[in-house]
């Protein structure tokens, strides 16, 4: 097997140090916020893989847009450039915000949004952090695709991770949501 | 520590088909992706994604791409199957299957598709159906012999801690 990703033993098995597992979240029901702490800087790149819903309040099914905040920086030191579509149009947008930047889609009953993000470099303490993302939702009927390029402007090796739902957000994670942190070895 | 990203299974394929099925997918990792390169469906240059021999209305999917002039969105529902382009260009899919073996939710997929030619495209699909899968199919969308030979299918599982 031809390599892939670059990341491959050319005789066609991963490499057990390349793209390992970090740490997982799995969804209770009864948490709404997902921290992972202590990241090591041992890697050269992150990635986090997301399928979630939030739990159903007053107001029904939240709009789902987490918060992301890298090492519990709550400033407006985040900048996002997105392309989106939401099934008619596809539009684009930017903003400096205090996180607000991981859009998963509102999920409906059990219709889940998913996003792929990657952390680059972001163990070096030389350059400010990029981050790209691909995510969305699809109900049948709804739902929206989003293409995300962001920057944390700071030179911090990132060594915590945490999401939260933003404000419409009810309450907590379901059962059936995960968040699963990967470290990539350059 | 055992491999986290890991190869399940690959084909180049000898000859057009009308059909490659990746079966007896085990249910030990958390999401899988599926890459294809080489994909050419010569007659209609589009063809389906189908999970568990599932050819019923049971998928959609939402859309953004650009074409190089423009960018536009739409969407599809109550499809046979996810709808991915096969162009004569040489599509190339990298597809995320997630949480491809949980038995309680509808199965999300989030795909990337690059034509060197035509357009670049992120898709977001729904399967509705809280069953695990098992296999997946890449089937030519009227089911004749014209998926092209020379197409590499390789399907990855990636298990989460």
């Amino acid at each position: 097997m031809s390599p892939i990703l670059g990341i491959f033993a050319s005789q066609g098995r991963v490499s057990s140090t390349a793209y390992e597992s970090i740490a997982t979240f799995n969804g209770t029901g009864s948490t709404g916020t997902v921290t992972f702490s202590s990241i090591p800087s041992t890697y050269k790149h992150l990635q986090l893989r997301i399928t979630a819903l939030g739990t159903a309040g007053a107001g029904g099914y939240p709009t789902s847009l987490a918060y992301f905040r890298l090492n519990s920086d709550s400033g407006a030191n985040y900048r996002v450039h997105s392309l989106n579509g939401n099934g008619s149009s596809a539009s684009a947008f930017s903003n400096t915000s205090n996180g607000d930047f991981i859009y998963l889609p509102g999920g409906n009953s059990s219709f889940y949004a998913s996003g792929i993000i990657d952390i680059l470099d972001y163990a070096d303490t030389n350059k400010t952090k990029v981050l790209r993302q691909l995510s969305g939702s699809d109900r049948n009927g709804s739902g929206s695709i989003y293409f995300n390029s962001m920057l944390w402007n700071s030179t911090a090796a990132i060594t915590s991770i945490s999401l939260q739902g933003d404000a419409s957000f009810n309450g907590n994670w379901t059962t059936g949501s995960i968040f699963a942190l990967y470290g990539i070895k350059g | 520590m055992p491999a986290t990203y890991e190869p399940i299974a690959t084909t180049t394929l000898g000859s057009a088909v009308s059909s490659y099925t990746f079966s007896s997918i085990p249910g030990t990792y958390t999401d899988l992706v599926l890459i294809c390169s080489n994909l050419v469906e010569i007659t209609n240059g589009q063809g389906y994604i189908r999970f568990n021999s599932d050819s019923g209305s049971n998928y959609s999917r939402t859309v953004i791409y650009g074409t190089g002039s423009s960018a536009a969105s739409f969407r599809q529902t109550n499809q046979v199957g996810l709808n991915v382009g096969m162009d004569t260009s040489a599509q190339r899919i990298r597809m995320n299957v997630m949480n491809y073996s949980n038995t309680t939710t509808n199965k999300t997929v989030i795909d990337r598709e690059d034509s060197g030619t035509a357009a670049t495209v992120g898709t977001v699909f729904l399967w509705r159906n809280t069953a695990a899968i098992t296999s997946i199919s890449i089937q030519s969308f009227d089911g004749s012999a014209s998926i092209q030979a020379g197409a590499v299918f390789t399907l990855y599982g990636i298990k989460a801690a």
